[in-house]
């Protein structure tokens, strides 16, 4: 626990030097986004990696809360500390109510359910036009503000991001390292299994659905807040996919890996742009490689690839 | 201790259990023996809450437990270890245990409690000890086994179901497990109801028995009159000279 703790620390630590060796910029603004995507992944993380339901719909609850901060505070003038909140709560309690029938479903039928869902809510957020201002999107959100303190460059935004997304860290490693995070991965394993030692089950995935759509609204309610102006693009199908991906790429049931999923997917598009026309197929091929090759994710096929490459190392130099 | 009555299971449209009725008295090893699909698996899992009863009543001592969820019946004493294991691979052994002790963390019950348990499963089971940080999966199919029970006894239960905890497992790891039940038995009183294939170290081990047809109740008995049998003699222990079981 304490070996936790120290990684904890050099994580956090890493991630507060981070603007000193960039000095604003526009790597800064990617780096937010970074901090939302590790949010979600992690979320997306919890429900997939630790329970093993999958979800397809993610970016429906990403966008609900983007979509509730942003309309309550644009249109109707809330404070934005109050409306964050409010979107996470209404978000959970709705999870918690579609959870009970769609968790029921296993496997594929699940991801048919989770991808209806998460397609309804993309067709609320183009159709309801008074309220969301549809396909046009809904700009004047405010930024968040302590005292006389606003968050609005990128360099404040990447500190108020990343205070939330370390305090989701936390949230998650002490939950996947408790009695319910071995609960989670019981019922991954076998779920009749887990019911005959008593977990329910049932109960359980529908709140560790709900958690992770809870988290997933914060997120949204960050980018709403960072950004000022969101439309339905954002939360598509599309996005849902690239979540799923992250979390993969980074590692199943690791928390830290759902980091480095997210850091490599953001970033990733912004380095191959010298590449102009073929970033998609160099984006593609890569994320096939990886998957190939480190099935395990990032945080399971990087260290060995090191292990590898010292061995091969070490066997030129008898040679 | 356990009392059924009448109790009748569906699968869909599959009438599992027609009308059986059982009981269990206390400290007792109860045997259900049958061909495949008699309906042993589903008694088990009718009693344990995971495929609920669709008429009928199951009383646990005093308390009806027919309509009750699995967890809650854990919770008043009853641990089944199910039909292939069903470890949980790729936690560690300690894990697995930790997880049969689900429900106790929330109770008032003291780590302590649940510390001297599993000192209590390791002393059965030594082997146990010897891996508690390996991952249950890498396991041998008899120390799966071993973990099951195990974790089954974690939760403290009064009652233990098992479901065929010989399947597949070479025939003196059978024995070290059966010897292994009578200790149990024996030592802290635990009632076993315990469903087998082989019904032959089930009858030798148990004190009563039952025996399932197609979802039904069709004999009963003291387990050494069952033996004798001619009808359970022909059909479910073969003759002596073919005693060779195939798979």
């Amino acid at each position: 626990m304490k070996k936790e703790l120290l990684k904890f620390a050099a994580f956090a630590l890493l991630v507060m030097l981070m603007p000193l060796a960039f000095k604003g910029g526009y790597l800064m603004n990617v780096l937010v986004f970074v901090g939302i995507n590790t949010m979600l992944s992690i979320a997306l993380n919890l429900l997939l990696g630790y329970a093993g339901q999958i979800s397809l719909g993610h970016a429906g609850f990403f966008g609900l809360g983007a979509y509730l901060s942003g309309i309550l505070t644009a249109s109707y003038g809330w404070n934005a500390w109050l409306a964050m909140p409010l979107a996470a709560v209404t978000v959970g309690i709705l999870a918690y109510l579609i959870g009970f029938p769609i968790l029921k479903l296993k496997g594929h039928y699940l991801a048919m359910a989770t991808l209806g869902l998460g397609i309804i809510i993309y067709i609320v957020f183009n159709e309801t036009v008074d309220l969301t201002g549809g396909p046009s999107g809904l700009s004047g959100i405010p930024n968040l503000a302590i005292g006389g303190l606003r968050f609005d460059s990128d360099v404040k935004n990447y500190y108020l991001v990343w205070g939330f997304t370390l305090a989701t860290v936390l949230f998650a490693l002490n939950l996947a390292n408790s009695r319910v995070g071995r609960a989670l991965r019981a019922v991954h394993d076998s779920e009749v299994a887990a019911r005959v030692v008593g977990v329910n089950s049932r109960l359980l995935k529908v709140q560790i659905f709900a958690v992770s759509a809870i988290f997933s609204s914060l997120a949204g309610s960050l980018y709403a807040h960072t950004m000022t102006f969101i439309s339905p693009a954002s939360f598509g199908f599309n996005f849902s996919v690239e979540l799923l991906t992250m979390v993969v790429i980074g590692g199943l049931g690791s928390i830290y890996g759902s980091f480095l999923g997210a850091a490599l997917l953001t970033l990733l598009p912004e380095f191959l742009r010298a590449a102009h026309d073929y970033d998609i197929i160099i984006y593609g091929a890569l994320l096939m490689v990886m998957v190939m090759f480190m099935p395990g994710g990032l945080v399971r096929g990087v260290p060995e690839l090191y292990r590898k490459l010292i061995k091969l190392k070490g066997g030129a130099d008898h040679a | 201790m356990l009392r059924i009555k009448n109790v009748n299971t569906y699968y869909g449209k599959v009438h599992a259990l027609k009308d059986v009725s059982l009981h269990l008295g206390e400290g007792e090893i109860v045997t259900l023996i049958g061909a495949n699909g008699a309906g042993k698996t589903t008694i088990l899992n009718t009693i344990s809450g995971v495929t609920p009863a669709a008429g009928g009543e199951i009383c646990f001592r005093t308390e009806p437990v027919t309509a009750l969820s699995a967890d809650r019946i854990v919770k008043l004493g009853i641990s089944q270890v199910p039909e292939g294991r069903q470890v949980f691979k790729p936690l560690s052994v300690e894990d697995n245990l930790e997880l049969g002790a689900y429900l106790r963390y929330r109770s008032s019950e003291k780590t302590a409690a649940i510390q001297k348990d599993k000192e209590q499963v390791f002393k059965l089971f030594p082997r146990l000890e010897e891996r508690r940080r390996q991952l249950a999966g890498t396991m041998s199919g008899g120390e799966q086994q071993m973990l099951a029970i195990g974790r089954a006894m974690m939760a403290n239960p009064k009652l233990l179901l098992l479901d065929e905890p010989s399947m597949g497992l070479a025939p003196l790891v059978v024995q070290e497990i059966f010897r292994v039940l009578e200790r149990l038995r024996n030592e802290t009183g635990m009632t076993i109801l315990l469903v087998e294939q082989n019904a032959k170290a089930a009858l030798k081990l148990a004190d009563r028995g039952y025996v399932l047809e197609t979802g039904k109740v069709i004999l009963e008995g003291a387990a050494e009159e069952l033996m004798e049998n001619a009808d359970v003699k022909r059909a479910y222990l073969g003759k002596d000279k073919s005693e060779k079981r195939h798979k």
